[in-house]
This record gives C-alpha cells, structure tokens and sequence, in this order.
C-alpha cells in the first residue's frame, strides 16, 4: 500500500476514535438544561466525524485514481535514504531539546546552544565565527523581544534567577 | 467611497503608519527572499509583533507591507538564484533566471518590480470597486448562509487541489476543522478533546499550526536536500547591474500587465484559486498569444515573460484580500493567517466590518497602494545590498531559519508545550507533504472552523434544527453549489478516464 493510503488509514483511525467521543463519550457530561438546545457542543464534531471517516475511506480504498506524477527530483519516503535524514532527525530532536530547556535553561543560553549545535549537526566547523554568530542573535534577539517589543523572555537560567 | 478613501488616508498617512509600511516591506523582502520562509511563515512570525502594537488598523497595514515585501523578495530569489520561495513564484524563474544568466539580473528585477507595482495597484483599485459591492450584498447574508457561504468556499479550496487530489484535499480541510474543535469553544464552554490535557484547553494556537503546516516542512526539505536552496549552476551571473529598461521595453510590457492584472485579480477572488494559479495561467496565456518571434524567447529570457507572472500573481494577492474582508472567508493560506491576525486583534472581518471599523478597511486598501509604491521606490534600489543574505552560508540559514519558527510559535502563546506541538505537527506535516496531502486546505479549515461552528450552531438555534437547509433558499442554492464544486472535478476525471480507455480498447 502507498504511503498515502497508509496515512489516510491512520486518520481514518483517528477520526473513528473522535466520532465515538463525539457520539457516546461527550453528551452524558452535558448539564440537563443544554440538552434542551437544539444544538449539542457535540453536534458539530459528530458531522465532521462522519464526513471525514467516509474521505479517508474514499482514500484507503482508492476510489479516486490519481494521474501518475513524475515524481523524480521530489523527496519521497522510498527515496529518503539519499537525502540528509540523519541530519534533519538531528535538528528535529535538537528542537525538541530546545522546547524542554527553553525555560530551565534560559533564553539566552538555550538559543546559543541551539544555534550553536545546529551548525554544527550541518557540517559547519568554523568554531569562532559559530559562537559570535550564534551569541550576537541571541543577545540581539531578547533585547527586541524584551525591550522593543515588551514581550517577556526570560533570559538566564531558572537557578540564577531563583525561579 | 470618497469619503471611505479620505478616512483611509487619514488613518495611513501617520508617521507611525508609514513607517510601519516601510518596514514591513522591508522585513518582508528580507525574509520573503530565503528559501524556506514564504509569506505565510513570514506572517505568522510577525502575527506577536503586529499584535503588541495594539491598533487593529497599524496591525494590519504592518501585516500587509510584509505581505507584498515578501511576495516580492520570493520573485527576487527566483531570478536571482533560480530557487522560488513560494510557488507562486515559480513562473517567474522560468525566465527570470535564465536572464540572470545572460547578465541582465538588474532588468529582470526592474520589469518584476514594475509588474508587481502595477498588477498590486490595478488590484487594489478593483478592490475598491467590488469590495463595498460585494459587502452590501452579504449584509444580507445570515448565519445560514454565513455558514453556507464557508462551505462554498472550502469545497472550492478543494476543487482546485487537481485531478485525483480532491478526496485529500477535503479530508485535509476535515482535518483542520477537527483540530479548531480542540479545546473550548466560544459558543459553549465546556473543554472538548483535551484528552485532559490542560495545555490545550484553549485549543492549538493558530501561528503554531500555520509554522507546522509551512514553515517547519519547508526548512526539513532543505535540510534533507542541499541542492534545494541552490542554483543549478551557482548563480555566478546574479551581479546586479543595470537597472534601467529602455523605452520599447516598456512599451511591450505593457499591454501585459494591463491584461494579466486584471485576469490576475479575477482568479485571485475566487477561494483556492490564488496567486500561483494566477502566475501560471499568466505566462501561459501571455505566451499563447504573443507573436511568434515572441513566443520563442519565453523560456530563455522574455522580458514578458517576467512581467506577466509577476502583474498576475501581485493583482491576486489582492485579489484574495476582497473574500477576506467582505465575506470573512481566506481564500488562501496567507489570507487565512491573515484572518487569524484579525480574529486576534478583535476585529472580525466580513461585511459588518466596512460598516463597523471602517477606518481599518480602507487604511487596509491604501496601505495596499503606500505598500506597492515603497517595493518600487524603495526597495528596487536597495535590492543588491538586501540580495547579499543569498550568499549566507546554509550552515547558519537553517538552525535560524528553525529558531525563527520556534520563536514565532513561542513569543504568541509564551508556552513551552506549544514548542512540542509545534516540532510534532511539523514533522507529521513533513511526512503528508511526502504522500503529496495538501496543507493549506488543512490550515484554512482550522482557521474557519471556529466560525463555521458558530454560525452552524446559531442557524440551528434559530431554526431549532437543521430545517434551515431547505427552508432558506440561498442556504440551499449554496450548499449545492458546494456539492457541485466537489463532484465536478472527480467526475469529469472519471469521464476523461472512461473516454481514454474506450480509445485503447478501440486500437
């Protein structure tokens, strides 16, 4: 099966478990006096649901043909060992890193060392013009966000500031 | 409307407004011209910027310079180093490029420059023509056909997604709707979905979903190929020099623009249509009908075929404000983070807004010409030194490319938590763009859900019950134009597929 009936079968999944929650899971915590309104904050999700399952079987099941595209030169799944995957895998969890350090770390250590380690993880290792890059945009960046803007950043780590 | 004109006037031309005008034109370009960064990841990072303002009319007239800078900036990659940011761009490389090759950059980029300019005016002037017309009309509309209205326009988002990509297209737009209902509605206030998660009792924050949906894919293709950001042959032509274009030139260009910001505007008002389909049909037409002397120096460096993408695709992008702003319906991706930014700035746009805020709409069509006038005058002469951030080494473009999307995502809901969804959607995101599912219809259906719930859900108290389908006529008229706009393309499809076989089995 192609990828993109795989995919439509996961959210052929997906959408059966948020129909059922639309029909059987949500109305019983409906206060009595709503169930006098024509419309439930179910009604809405239980079309959707419904629509969206008969789609994704339309999918999964091929229903549409599709034209066959020349798909050569585009990044595909079966072609993915040729590209750099290693490398976007290595700046996706860096980025996951930076989502969970943001706060203990602070903004200012946590975006160097983000900047930092991703041009690194890209194959750059002129080291000096890496930091001075890497400090300039972090510095440059809270003091626009925090001072221009007035945005709230927290710039050092949770330990210095005492929390 | 004079006097709608001098309330817009009077709202733009402050020092601050200009001001933001300039600078927005000047980010947008800035940005607009790496790879990864279209208009719509642009927006969404200047959505947090736009909102610290506090005025809904500087707010927007902000959000629209960077618009047109970075429309603008993506026809400057494109002929420069022959790597669009945006589809909508893509026509012009077809000949951008090659006359960067022949040495002839700065003439390209002037005949964008004037294209756009001129295609960005004549859109805005039709606007003022159609617009007020088209709210008058729609003040008519109640929330049956309100809700009608939005079903007419996802299914048309949908029916132009191309032969055998509309069941995807659609399920995509399901998706997105499925996502709004997340979290508490604005009509009843209990949590839905939350999986008791607390973080998404408010929902998914929109800027995160539209950085998931563009931003994020775009910067793993780049990552994953190296050749993507890069031209065929290193560009080593794209030294701007001469500017100027002679007097012939113009003259040939002419009827050009004149024709294809007027064909560009047209499609970009119909939902889903947009800029880029405009830009291909531009070229294609242009390049039919010229003579055929003409007609062979498309391709290989026609000055016409620079400016008819480029006035198509500047006229559509207008084109796509008149649904947002009289009907409150995005036609595309970047409207549609565009009608988030409203949404967020308590202004809700349809035909209530000319009569309510109507400082914010004309400030809004002549920002349109203030923004149109800066690219020409200010940024063309600027465009060899802005042209240098091509030459930033990708090492250092990607993890800042990265860092932008997280900051943008970060900076409008100050949550951590948002970070995750953000990497998480992305990277699903990601993997539909591998299967070829579209993701703007997905994105479009997340910002109209919230709406086209409510106006669901107000036609059923009304009515107490789904009787207001067939007891409105125009609710019906719609919703059948709907069901026509999503059967057509599949059957015809299958009618063509049919008459294909009949002729190999007839061999």
């Amino acid at each position: 099966m192609a990828l993109d009936r795989w995919i439509a079968f996961i959210i052929l999944l997906i959408c059966l478990a948020y129909g059922y929650t639309a029909y059987f899971a949500m109305d019983d915590l409906l206060p009595p006096i709503l169930k006098r309104s024509p419309v439930w904050p179910s009604s809405f999700p239980k079309v959707l649901s419904v629509g969206a399952i008969a789609l994704a079987l339309i999918i999964v099941l091929g229903l549409e043909k599709a034209p066959e595209k020349d798909k050569t030169g585009e990044i595909t799944l079966s072609n993915l060992k040729q590209y750099n995957y290693g490398q976007a895998l290595i700046l996706i969890g860096l980025m996951i890193a930076y989502a969970l350090l943001l706060r203990p770390l602070g903004f200012l250590a946590s975006t160097f060392l983000f900047l930092v380690l991703g041009s690194f993880a890209l194959g750059e290792r002129r080291y000096v013009v890496m930091a001075v890059v890497s400090a300039i945009a972090a510095g440059g960046i809270w003091y626009l966000v925090d001072s221009v803007l007035g945005i709230f950043l927290r710039p050092l780590p949770l330990m210095m500031t005492g929390g | 409307m004079l006097e709608g004109l001098l309330l817009g006037l009077s709202t733009a031309f402050t020092f601050t407004n200009i001001l933001l005008v300039i600078g927005g034109c000047l980010i947008g370009t800035f940005i607009g011209m790496l790879p990864g960064l279209g208009p719509m990841s642009i927006i969404a990072i200047m959505i947090p910027i736009a909102i610290t303002i506090g005025d809904a009319a500087s707010a927007l007239i902000l959000l629209s310079g960077v618009y047109y800078g970075a429309v603008f900036g993506g026809s400057t990659s494109s002929i420069l180093i022959n790597a669009p940011g945006v589809a909508s761009t893509v026509a012009t490389s077809f000949d951008g490029y090659p006359l960067t090759r022949q040495g002839k950059a700065g003439k390209a980029l002037t005949v964008a420059a004037i294209s756009s300019f001129a295609g960005g005016t004549i859109g805005a002037i039709l606007l003022l023509i159609f617009a007020p017309a088209l709210a008058s009309v729609a003040l008519l509309f109640h929330s049956a056909e309100y809700f009608a209205l939005m079903v007419v326009g996802l299914s048309a988002i949908a029916a132009f997604a191309g032969t055998g990509q509309v069941s995807k297209a659609l399920l995509m737009t399901m998706l997105g709707l499925i996502m709004a209902t997340v979290g508490e509605g604005v009509l009843f206030n209990s949590a839905r979905f939350t999986m008791g998660i607390t973080d998404l009792q408010s929902g998914f924050g929109f800027v995160t979903i539209a950085m998931a949906m563009f931003a994020l894919p775009e910067a793993i293709y780049l990552i994953l190929d190296p050749n993507r950001s890069k031209a065929a042959d290193g560009g080593e032509n794209s030294e701007i020099k001469e500017l100027r274009i002679t007097r012939a030139e113009a003259k040939s260009i002419t009827p050009v623009i004149a024709r294809q910001s007027l064909q560009g505007f047209f499609i970009g008002v119909l939902p889903g249509a947009g800029a880029t389909i405009a830009s291909f049909l531009g070229y294609a037409v242009e390049r039919n009908i010229a003579p055929k002397d003409e007609q062979d120096q498309f391709g290989k460096g026609s000055i016409k075929g620079v400016a008819a993408p480029e006035s198509a695709n500047n006229a559509a992008c207008t084109g796509s404000f008149v649904p947002l702003l009289t009907l409150g319906i995005p036609g595309s991706g970047t409207t549609a983070i565009l009608l988030g930014a409203l949404i967020a700035l308590n202004v809700s746009p349809g035909p209530r807004l000319m009569v309510d805020e109507p400082q914010i709409f004309w400030a809004v069509i002549i920002s349109m010409y203030l923004g149109n006038l800066v690219l020409l005058m200010l940024n063309l002469p600027l465009i060899p030194y802005i042209a240098k951030v091509l030459a930033a080494p990708r090492n250092f473009l990607i993890p800042f490319i990265l860092f932008f999307t997280l900051m943008g995502a970060y900076i409008g809901q100050n949550n951590a938590t948002e970070l995750l969804l953000l990497v998480g959607f992305g990277v699903c995101a990601t993997i539909l763009r591998f299967a070829d599912y579209p993701l703007a219809p997905l994105l479009i259906g997340f910002i109209l859900g919230p709406l086209l719930e409510n106006n669901f859900a107000r036609a059923m108290q009304l009515y107490d019950g789904v009787s207001f389908v067939w007891e409105r006529p125009m609710t019906l008229g719609l919703l059948v134009v709907a069901a026509i706009l999503i059967i057509l393309p599949s059957y015809r499809a299958r009618r063509a597929r049919i008459r294909a076989q009949g002729v190999a089995d007839g061999d």
